[in-house]
Order: C-alpha cells, then sequence, then structure tokens
C-alpha cells in the first residue's frame, strides 16, 4: 500500500520550523511583559495554538496523513470545546 | 498459522487515538485552571510572579529543540541514515535529561520556600494563590511524568535501531514514539505561557 | 461424552500454547472475549448479590440484616462493581471482541497485544476493587459517584477504589483505540460503511465516546487521589478550589459512560430484531447515524445530574434543553425497531423475548429520563429512589437484558451448542415480571419522596418497598434458572450448524464455533448489505 509510509521530510524544513517556534517563544515572553489587560491571555492562547499547529502539522506529519486523521483531531478538538464552553455556562453565571 | 498483518498507518492512527485521551487528561487540569484564573486573576498574576521565567523559557527552548532532534530522527530513519538517527536520538533523551534536571532545581527552589500543596506557607497567601500552586505542580508533575515516560520510550526505541528491529523500511515504532513526543512537546507549550507569563 | 472429544471444537482447540497459557497469552479475539465474558458474568453475579442484600435490608423500616455504615459500602461496591466492572465491558468488550472482527470480515483487531494488555488492565482494576473491600479503612462508603467533599475526607479505602477505577478506565480507553483503529483499516473487502452491521455502528460510536470522554474520569480520580494523599485541594474551596467543578468532570466522562454502557445493547437489539422479524432493519442509515449522533448529544448533557448541586440556572437551562435532544436519536431507534417488526414473521425465540423486553423496558426508562430531564420535576425527584428506578430501567433493563439477549443469540455461536428453550423463556418471564416489579415499585415510593441510599425509611414506604423487595426475589430466581440453562446448554446442549437462527451477518456464515482465524485461506468478500435476508434459512438444530 503506497499510503502506508510518507517520504521523508527534509531536514531543512524541520529546522526552519524550530527556527519559527524558538521565535514565537521568545514574541509571547516578549508579549507578555506589556500589559493588555485580558488581552494578555489570548494573545499567549493564540501564539501557543499557533505554536502548536505548526508542531502538529509539521513535525507530527499530519499534513502527510489522510483526511481520516484530520477528522479525528477535529473531532476531539471540538468534544473539548464544548466540554470547556459548557463547564463555563455554570461557572460565569453562577 | 498466524498470517502476518501489517498496517502501519493503522498503527500511527491508533497512536493518534491514544493522543486525543492525553489532550483530554491534561485538559481536565486546563479547565480547572481556566476556571481558577477568571475566579482569580490578581492572584493568579501576583502567584505566577513567584515562577522563575528563567527556569520557563529554557525549558521550553530544550523541549522544542528536543522536539527538533526527533522530528530530526524520523526523517533519519525514512532515509536509511541509522547512524545519524541514533544520535538525535541520544540527543533528544540528553534534552530531556536537561528538562528534567531544570525541574528539579526550580521545584527544589520551590519546596524551600515552603511552597508546596498543603504546605503551611502556602495557605496563608490565601485560596487564589493557593489555587494557583496547587493546579502548577500537578500539571508539571503529570507533566514531567510524561517526559519521564517519553524519555524512557526513546531510549528503547533507540537500542531496538542498534539491533536493526527499527529499520528504513519499518519504523512504526520510532515514529510512534516520535508523535508521543512531540504531545509532551504541545502539552508544555501551553503549560509555559499559562503558567509562567501572566501579568 | 465420547462425542465430546471427536467433535469440532473451533477456537477452543486450536492454539499455539496449550492448556491454560493458551488462554492467559493469547491474543485470539475470540478467547480474549471468552475470558471477558467469564470475569464479567462473574462480577456481574456479586454484584446482583449485594443488590439483593440491599433490598433485604429494605424489608422493613429500621436496621434489619445490616447496619448504617454497611448499608453505604454495599450500595458503594454494589455500584462500583456494576457500572466500571459489569455493564461498561459487558457489551463491548465481551461481545464488541467476540463479534466485531468476525463481522467486518476481519482476522482479528487491529492490535491483539493491546487487546489482551486491556483485559490484564481489567483484571488489575478488579483485583484492587476487591482489596479496597478488604483493606484500610473498610470498604469505600461514598457512592460510586466519590463525590467531594466526602471522597477527600472519609476514612474508608477510597484510594484504592479510585485507583480501581482508573485502571478499568484505562482498559476501557484501550479497547475503544482497537475498536476505532479495527474499524476503519480492517474491513474486508466489500465491507462498506452502508454495509456494516448495526452493531458494528454502535461500538463504533461506544470507541469514540470511550477515547474522548474516559480520560477526563482519569484525570478526575487522579485529583481525588491527589487531594487525599497530598492535600492538593482543588476541590476543596478552602484552598481556592470548587467542589462543584468535581461534579463537572465526573460527569463529563460519567453521562457519556451511560451511553458506553446503552449504545453496544441498542447494537445488539437491532441484530437480534432483523433476523427474528425475517426483515431487513428499518432505515439503515437513520440507525446507523443516531448511534453516532447519541454520542455526540450524549457528550453535551452531563450537568443534569446537578440541577440540585448548585450550580447557575443558565446552565440548568442550557442543559435541560440538551438533554431533550437525545431523546430525539434515541426515538428514532426505538420507532425504527417498531417499524422493523412491522409485518414482519415474528419468531419468539428467546433472544427475541429479551429484545422485544428491552423495547418495553427502556421505553419507560427513557420516559423516566425525560422526567428527570426537565430542570422543574428534577427538583422534586432528585436523589430519591425514582432515580434508582430510572437508571436501573435504562442500564438494567436496557443494557442487561440486551446482555441476555446478546448472550441467547450468540452462545451457540461460539460454544457450538444450543440451550434448552423452554427454560429460557421460563427464566425471560420471570425476570420480565420480577423485574417490573421491583424497579416499578421503587419509582413509584420515590415519586413519593423516598431518597436514596438510605438503609432506614418512614412507615409509610414499608408496603412498596416489600414489594420491591419481593419482585427482586422473583428476578433473581428468573436469572439462576437462565444462567443454569445457559451453562447446561454449554456443556451439554445440542450441537448447532453455522447459522441455527437464519441470521444474515458474516459470523453465521463460519462454523460455529468459529475456527482460530475465523475465515479460511481465503479472506471473506462481502457483496451484500448486513440484512438481506432472501435465501437465508436457519439450520435446524
Amino acid at each position: 500500500m503506497s499510503e502506508q509510509t510518507h517520504k521523508a521530510v527534509p531536514y531543512r524544513t524541520f529546522i526552519l520550523i524550530w527556527v519559527a517556534l524558538l521565535t514565537l517563544t521568545l514574541t509571547t515572553v516578549a508579549v507578555s511583559r506589556i500589559d493588555l489587560g485580558a488581552l494578555n491571555i489570548w494573545a499567549a492562547l493564540l501564539i501557543a495554538s499557533l505554536k502548536s499547529s505548526l508542531v502538529i502539522f509539521v513535525f507530527m506529519h499530519l499534513r502527510q496523513e489522510s483526511k481520516l486523521f484530520k477528522l479525528g483531531l477535529t473531532a476531539m478538538l471540538v468534544i473539548l470545546a464544548v466540554f470547556i464552553g459548557l463547564t463555563f455556562t455554570d461557572v460565569l453565571y453562577r | 498459522m498466524t498470517i502476518e498483518h501489517r498496517d502501519d498507518t493503522g498503527a500511527r492512527f491508533g497512536m493518534w487515538l491514544f493522543l486525543y485521551t492525553e489532550v483530554i487528561l491534561f485538559s481536565g487540569l486546563f479547565i480547572l485552571y481556566a476556571i481558577s484564573l477568571s475566579k482569580f486573576p490578581e492572584q493568579f498574576s501576583a502567584a505566577s510572579h513567584k515562577l522563575n521565567i528563567y527556569f520557563g523559557t529554557v525549558n521550553t527552548l530544550v523541549l522544542l529543540t528536543s522536539s527538533l532532534t526527533f522530528a530530526l530522527a524520523v526523517s533519519a530513519i525514512q532515509m536509511g541514515r541509522k547512524k545519524q538517527c541514533l544520535r538525535f536520538c541520544w540527543a533528544t533523551i540528553g534534552l530531556a535529561v536537561v528538562f528534567l534536571i531544570n525541574k528539579y532545581f526550580e521545584w527544589s527552589a520551590e519546596i524551600a520556600h515552603g511552597i508546596y500543596p498543603g504546605s503551611e506557607t502556602l495557605a496563608e497567601m490565601g485560596p487564589g494563590i493557593t489555587s494557583f500552586f496547587n493546579l502548577y505542580y500537578l500539571t508539571t508533575g503529570l507533566h514531567g511524568l510524561h517526559v519521564l515516560i517519553g524519555a524512557t520510550l526513546i531510549a528503547v526505541v533507540a537500542v531496538l535501531t542498534v539491533k536493526d528491529r527499527v529499520t528504513s523500511d519499518r519504523y512504526t515504532l520510532l515514529e510512534n514514539s516520535a508523535l508521543y513526543w512531540h504531545l509532551v512537546d504541545l502539552v508544555w507549550i501551553f503549560v509555559f505561557p499559562l503558567y509562567y507569563l501572566i501579568l | 461424552m465420547s462425542e465430546t472429544t471427536s467433535r469440532y471444537g473451533g477456537f477452543f482447540q486450536e492454539s499455539p500454547r496449550p492448556g491454560i497459557l493458551g488462554w492467559l497469552l493469547s491474543t485470539d479475539h475470540k478467547r480474549i472475549g471468552i475470558m471477558y465474558l467469564c470475569c464479567i458474568t462473574t462480577m456481574f453475579i456479586v454484584g446482583v448479590c449485594l443488590g439483593l442484600a440491599l433490598r433485604l435490608e429494605l424489608f422493613a423500616p429500621g436496621p434489619t440484616i445490616m447496619g448504617a455504615q454497611t448499608y453505604n459500602a454495599t450500595f458503594t461496591v454494589h455500584g462500583v462493581i456494576m457500572i466500571f466492572l459489569f455493564i461498561i465491558p459487558s457489551i463491548p468488550a465481551a461481545f464488541g471482541n467476540l463479534l466485531l472482527p468476525i463481522m467486518i470480515g476481519a482476522r482479528d483487531v487491529s492490535f491483539p497485544k493491546l487487546n489482551l494488555l486491556s483485559w490484564y488492565c481489567y483484571i488489575a482494576g478488579a483485583i484492587l476493587a476487591v482489596f479496597a473491600i478488604f483493606s484500610g479503612g473498610g470498604a469505600p462508603d461514598t457512592g460510586w459517584t466519590f463525590y467531594v467533599p466526602f471522597s477527600t475526607q472519609t476514612t474508608t479505602n477510597v484510594n484504592l477504589a479510585v485507583m480501581a477505577a482508573f485502571m478499568l478506565g484505562f482498559s476501557s480507553i484501550l479497547t475503544g483505540i482497537n475498536f476505532v483503529t479495527t474499524i476503519h483499516r480492517l474491513r474486508a473487502k466489500g465491507m462498506g460503511w452502508g454495509r456494516l452491521p448495526l452493531f458494528v455502528w454502535t461500538l463504533y460510536s461506544t470507541a469514540w465516546i470511550q477515547v474522548l470522554a474516559t480520560p477526563m474520569l482519569a484525570i478526575t480520580l487522579v485529583l481525588v487521589l491527589m487531594e487525599r494523599v497530598l492535600g492538593a485541594g482543588l476541590f476543596d474551596a478552602a484552598k481556592g478550589g470548587d467542589p462543584i467543578l468535581f461534579q463537572h468532570l465526573f460527569w463529563i466522562y460519567s453521562h457519556p459512560a451511560v451511553y458506553i454502557m446503552i449504545l453496544p445493547g441498542m447494537g445488539v437489539i437491532s441484530e437480534v430484531i432483523p433476523t427474528f422479524a425475517r426483515k431487513p432493519l428499518f432505515g439503515y442509515w437513520a440507525m446507523a447515524l443516531s448511534s453516532l449522533a447519541i454520542a455526540f448529544a450524549g457528550s453535551l448533557v452531563w450537568a443534569h445530574h446537578m440541577y440540585a448541586s448548585g450550580m447557575s440556572d443558565f446552565s440548568i437551562m442550557i442543559f435541560s434543553l440538551l438533554t431533550f435532544i437525545v431523546a430525539i436519536p434515541s426515538a428514532i431507534k426505538i420507532f425504527n425497531w417498531v417499524s422493523t417488526l412491522y409485518k414482519g414473521s415474528i419468531q419468539l425465540a428467546p433472544p427475541m423475548l429479551f429484545a422485544l423486553s428491552f423495547l418495553f423496558l427502556f421505553a419507560i426508562g427513557g420516559l423516566g429520563g425525560l422526567a428527570l430531564g426537565a430542570a422543574a420535576s428534577n427538583i422534586h425527584l432528585h436523589d430519591t429512589t425514582f432515580v434508582v428506578g430510572h437508571f436501573h430501567y435504562t442500564m438494567f433493563g436496557g443494557t442487561g437484558f440486551a446482555f441476555f439477549a446478546a448472550l441467547h443469540y450468540w452462545l451457540p455461536k461460539f460454544t457450538g451448542r444450543m440451550y434448552k428453550h423452554k427454560p429460557a423463556v421460563i427464566a425471560w418471564a420471570l425476570m420480565f415480571v420480577g423485574f417490573n416489579v421491583t424497579y416499578m415499585a421503587m419509582q413509584a415510593v420515590g415519586i413519593q419522596g423516598m431518597p436514596r441510599r438510605y438503609y432506614d425509611y418512614v412507615p409509610e414506604f414499608t408496603t412498596l418497598n416489600q414489594v420491591a423487595t419481593v419482585g427482586s426475589w422473583v428476578l433473581a430466581l428468573g436469572l439462576i434458572i437462565m444462567f443454569v440453562n445457559l451453562w447446561q446448554g454449554i456443556r451439554h446442549g445440542r450441537p448447532v450448524g453455522n447459522n441455527p437462527w437464519g441470521g444474515t451477518t458474516l459470523e453465521w456464515q463460519v462454523p460455529s464455533p468459529p475456527p482460530l482465524e475465523n475465515f479460511g485461506a481465503e479472506d471473506p468478500v462481502v457483496t451484500k448489505g448486513p440484512y438481506d435476508f432472501k435465501g437465508v434459512v436457519a439450520d435446524d438444530y
């Protein structure tokens, strides 16, 4: 079966992604030192999500996987959002 | 009698499913974190300042780099470069150890200040800060446990690579441990800003 | 008997290892399924005995056969055993393992070794649960829900019980991962998604819940353990925690978990009803998709267990609404089963009797669920024995009866022998009557205001409690007859051919019991849907 294995990702790609990740880490530290109020936490989460998508799509080869893998991940994230969102319907309005 | 059956994609998919369970496991702690943060924003900020941002940043860089080295290990085995692959494996384990040593010093420093779950000092600081540090210890503790398991897994895979049980056309085990290792990194990507960087 | 030795024994005789090791180290899905079945049945019998003891204690007001503390421990252990050691693994782990690969035309599951590991996790969990009863500060007395703050403060052995539940959760996760992967990767040639038997669809939905919800239980239990051991008070208000959050996290798993329990049961019914109505299942896709819909909608409703906990009114409204949404896919299923029966050529064989009573009992349980899901009536019924009656209607009348239907339907397949039908019918009748007497009385006394989990009650409740207790004896008598009859059937029953019921799914095309690799040298090729009865006749036995 041809789908069983991926083509090797060249070292260069991984190193570039790594540089991007380091840059984003320093960015998040820098941003956190500026007082943006409640925006601080959202900025941190945004950068963290950006970093994790780099890790998921490139380091974890999700880019090369079939639709099934992407659907599975989406399902998990949707359920996670539901868990968090519905818990907050209680906590925020208590 | 048994017909040899091999399904690399299936094995990877199974690993992804396992990673979902890990994400949900950590998400329990993140939900509690989010709720406590919305309840005690000032106390969380004050507590966060007690953490050493340098330890946190260095550990982030260490873990990101270890993710790189292990991703490279997978590419190396795919291209049939066994020696390089092994070097990357050992580098990853080395970085994992650095991470854990760092963590050890960080935790010892805090425990020396009397900050640990159930301590008197913590109780005097009030519920907000107590809740921050309880979450901090449980989250980083669970994460540290995962680092330990991941490093052990990588060591096992490296030995199997030496013995040619993991080869350029049969490397699912290496790939799956890489997936696990990247997950450990992913969790830390969220732990770092949420615990160390609250202003 | 001399014929036993010469008879064909299928996977019972073929094993790479001899004797007991051939079972304990086997990665064959059928052997693992049989091992699960044995353990689960044992646990069920233990749980039933504890349940009977509880009913006996409630025969009269005041202490009858046990005191308050023993009663608390008994209902806790009854709950933990029945939930974690019986219902959750009952159909998915036992019958799922036995049937899933055969039904999709595979030789085994995707990860056979992991499958064996999950059985060992189950055993480890069972052993821990037993230790929890007999060691430390005595059997846990928190109820199976381990609610804080009591569970973090009681001196009884909650630590071990929590670890047991954790191990069992791990076992459940491994099974889930295995099944999802197997269904995606190992379907035989021609076995498209539209040709999967409904049982496989329900196992698929169940497996996703097992994967996505169980870890939440794991972390919750770990946090309870940490609070007990380290004093990390995430659920302790004095330490900035929140006890209601325990209930949220606990039910985020445990409500979807009731769908882990019921969905495979619905799958069994979807197999049994077409076979004995000799008609294709009505509305295949509606049935398949409603399984997924139940799995998803079931993840949105957990806080309907918490209306009286002090959570926000806004939340109560949202969860009440969402709870009613689950009724839609469940009703689709009930209606489609009834439509399948319509103008069918119905044969009242024992599996069918259990399946039909499933419809009846589950419908009652489901309607009671609506009374509990509505916030207003819930406040009145909260924590009364109405709730206990309701979930026994769904879990015992639903999953339990589906489990019995599965036993009567598939045991001949896997043992190659048929039990006697007449005692099976008598057992069914006794159980059906005993069941309704017990739990209907329980619901009635609950509406009158009898709280659950009390060993004592005011004299007004005596009559109904006595009715329930007498009902439990009838139920137990039925269970005894059923198990004895099945056991004798396994030992000395008449041998059956490939297809004693005239079923159409793949398992009926292989010998009974199936051989080690399920299908001969060639992999099966599927050319028709799962419920095509044209030309399919039952073998004589």
